[in-house]
């Protein structure tokens, strides 16, 4: 008999890899301006490695490579990480295949801090320490925080029931909020609507290094929570019964997911339908344990998310379509493949 | 013989009624007690306060030790506790639930070690589950997934087992099996607390019979002394014979003059 448990084989991550590095490559050749495509790639050891490579492109082609491209690439990576495992955590706390990334309030919290920033002309999104990511950041964690305390407070005996329903409550509040104080500016209604769609539309490495550091930190933390999610699985009381410490696990896994999705969100806005379909779909294909969904979401979440990012700004060079748009158009066909394909095996 | 569990006034309230009335008991190590007694009488409540699973008050103590002074991982080194419809995952394999058994034995970010996969290997190879160790546990018939449940128990490596009516959902051959399989389990010097609804079998398997109504213990003992037709007249309201046949205690119920509610002879 092999004992071998539902887990994310080395095969597996390996192949998770690669196809987030074929994404990458792929997004950081195409562009608005042309550029060899073997010139991109020299370029790119040449500053990511300590091998010296001559790429041979000009200064301007250089610059192009260097502080537009693959900064944007590696922010598409780490946001689409990071939602897409944030959703994982989500659905597997919450024992509910509907849970996303936004669902206890992250999105309505950072959209209202957003437009508090926009209206008050704190900033424009852009930038290190921004004062629109910083208000997104803050208010994605109040109406975390406040779910959380309206959810505790509630019913005991269905924590995650009375969750989950404080966070339609306080989202609700915090959305019409949000609504009124746009409603009363509405000249800032363009910017704010460009944000809520979401989009990796960055000045240059100031942000991926002001996310770099939290999101790489909590994704590890995160992956290596899976079998943990697994025993939670079986329900709170089974849990409880077989030695997990269920409230504290379920805070911590909760604030590790909270303040990934809320430090994606203020630098990227809000970005649809990763963190609700990515783990879905790679729950069908490799297996149903959190052991393998939450390590293999975050190359799953990541090479999406760039290749989305690379079709919202190549359709309608060299303007961009708000990359929401392209998750959802793209992502949801996709989806209904996965799911018929799945479903026939 | 030592007690593998002692209970000291355990008792449970819930919203001002009492489910379970101050119980003071203890279980001898290596035997099986079945907890039997009509709808209602607070088996469940009883089996469920012991693991911890419901609020309540006074103390139980597993080998000596109070269980309030142990950690939940601890607690589940000792006590491997059954429910009577335990949540079984969309998806996952024989493989992966028993492996949750291991859970009080690794720390929550940690991977499983070698030992983990070679104590759910022998669980399996000992409990004939081998066939179905890649199967998913939703597609198993009623009596497999019982064995698989249990082997996930068993995968705690717990001293004491404690099973919420683990025949309840089976048909006759199957609930046999299991309960052979208990029995086993029994002999090998796990301790065995059940609940039980079918009192011929639980007379026939357990060492010792806990016979519960209204949240108190009115019988307490050998099955031959508990289940009497005395006892089963004022605490089920059931109209019985009994009967002993190669030492096992039988339960006839008698038709002939059972009364319905409206007085007329069925």
């Amino acid at each position: 008999m092999n004992i071998t448990p539902t887990t994310a084989r080395p095969v597996w991550l390996l192949a998770g890899v690669m196809l987030t590095v074929a994404c990458a490559v792929v997004a950081l050749v195409l562009g608005p301006t042309s550029i060899p495509a073997s010139g991109v790639l020299q370029e790119t050891l040449d500053r990511l490695t300590p091998f010296t490579v001559d790429s041979g492109l000009t200064p301007t082609q250089k610059s192009i490579v260097w502080n537009l491209r693959l900064p944007r690439v590696a922010l598409g990576l780490l946001v689409g990480a990071a939602l897409a495992t944030a959703g994982a955590t989500y659905q597997g706390v919450f024992r509910n295949p509907l849970a996303d990334p936004y669902l206890l309030g992250v999105a309505a919290g950072g959209g209202l801090g957003a437009t508090i920033a926009f209206v008050n002309k704190w900033g424009d999104g852009n930038g290190v320490f921004d004062g629109v990511q910083l208000a997104a950041f803050a208010g994605a964690l109040l109406a975390v925080v406040a779910t959380w305390s309206m959810g505790m407070a509630g019913d005991r005996d269905r924590p995650t029931t009375s969750l989950i329903l404080a966070g339609v409550a306080v989202a609700s509040f915090f959305t019409a909020l949000q609504t009124f104080l746009q409603q009363r500016n509405t000249e800032d209604i363009r910017q704010i609507y460009t944000w809520f769609l979401g989009g990796l539309n960055i000045s240059g490495w100031a942000e991926v290094a002001q996310l770099a550091p939290i999101a790489i930190a909590l994704l590890i933390v995160l992956a290596m929570s899976g079998r943990t999610l697994d025993v939670m699985a079986v329900g709170d009381e089974e849990a409880k019964m077989l030695g997990l410490a269920v409230p504290h696990v379920r805070i911590g896994l909760l604030v590790a997911a909270s303040l990934l999705t809320a430090s994606a969100v203020a630098v990227s806005g809000l970005i649809g339908f990763v963190g609700l379909i990515v783990p879905h779909a790679v729950r069908m294909l490799f297996g149903a344990t959190f052991r393998v969904i939450v390590p293999l979401s975050i190359f799953a979440g990541a090479a999406f998310l760039v290749a989305s990012d690379l079709v919202a700004r190549s359709v309608l060079s060299p303007a961009e379509i708000p990359i929401g748009v392209v998750t959802a158009f793209f992502g949801a066909p996709f989806f209904i493949v996965i799911l018929r394909t799945a479903g026939a095996r | 013989m030592t007690a593998a569990i002692s209970l000291h006034g355990l008792s449970v309230d819930i919203a001002g009624a009492t489910l379970l009335h101050p119980t003071t008991l203890s279980v001898e190590s290596g035997t099986w007690l079945s907890i039997i007694g009509p709808n209602g009488a607070g088996k469940s409540t009883m089996l469920r306060s012991i693991v911890g699973a419901t609020k309540h008050s006074g103390d139980v103590q597993v080998n000596g030790t109070s269980l309030s002074t142990m950690k939940r991982m601890e607690r589940a080194r000792h006590l491997a506790w059954v429910p009577q419809t335990p949540t079984i995952p969309v998806g996952f394999r024989v493989v992966d639930y028993v492996l949750l058994g291991r859970t009080p034995h690794r720390h929550p970010l940690a991977a499983e070690r070698d030992e983990d996969l070679a104590v759910v290997h022998d669980v399996l190879t000992d409990l004939d589950l081998g066939p179905f160790v890649d199967r998913q546990v939703s597609s198993l018939s009623g009596g497999e997934r019982q064995r698989v449940i249990i082997a996930r128990a068993l995968a705690q490596q717990a001293p004491i087992l404690l099973l919420d009516e683990p025949t309840t959902a089976l048909d006759l051959g199957h609930q046999q099996e299991v309960l052979v399989l208990l029995e086993r389990l029994r002999s090998e010097g796990r301790t065995i607390v059940t609940t039980m609804h079918d009192l011929t079998l639980a007379g026939q398997f357990a060492d010792r019979l806990l016979l519960l109504a209204k949240g108190q213990i009115v019988a307490d003992g050998d099955p031959v002394d508990v289940l009497t037709e005395q006892n089963l007249a004022t605490h089920y309201q059931a109209n019985v014979r009994i009967t002993h046949h190669d030492g096992a205690v039988m339960i006839v119920p008698l038709i002939n003059d059972l009364q319905t509610s409206k007085g007329q002879h069925l």
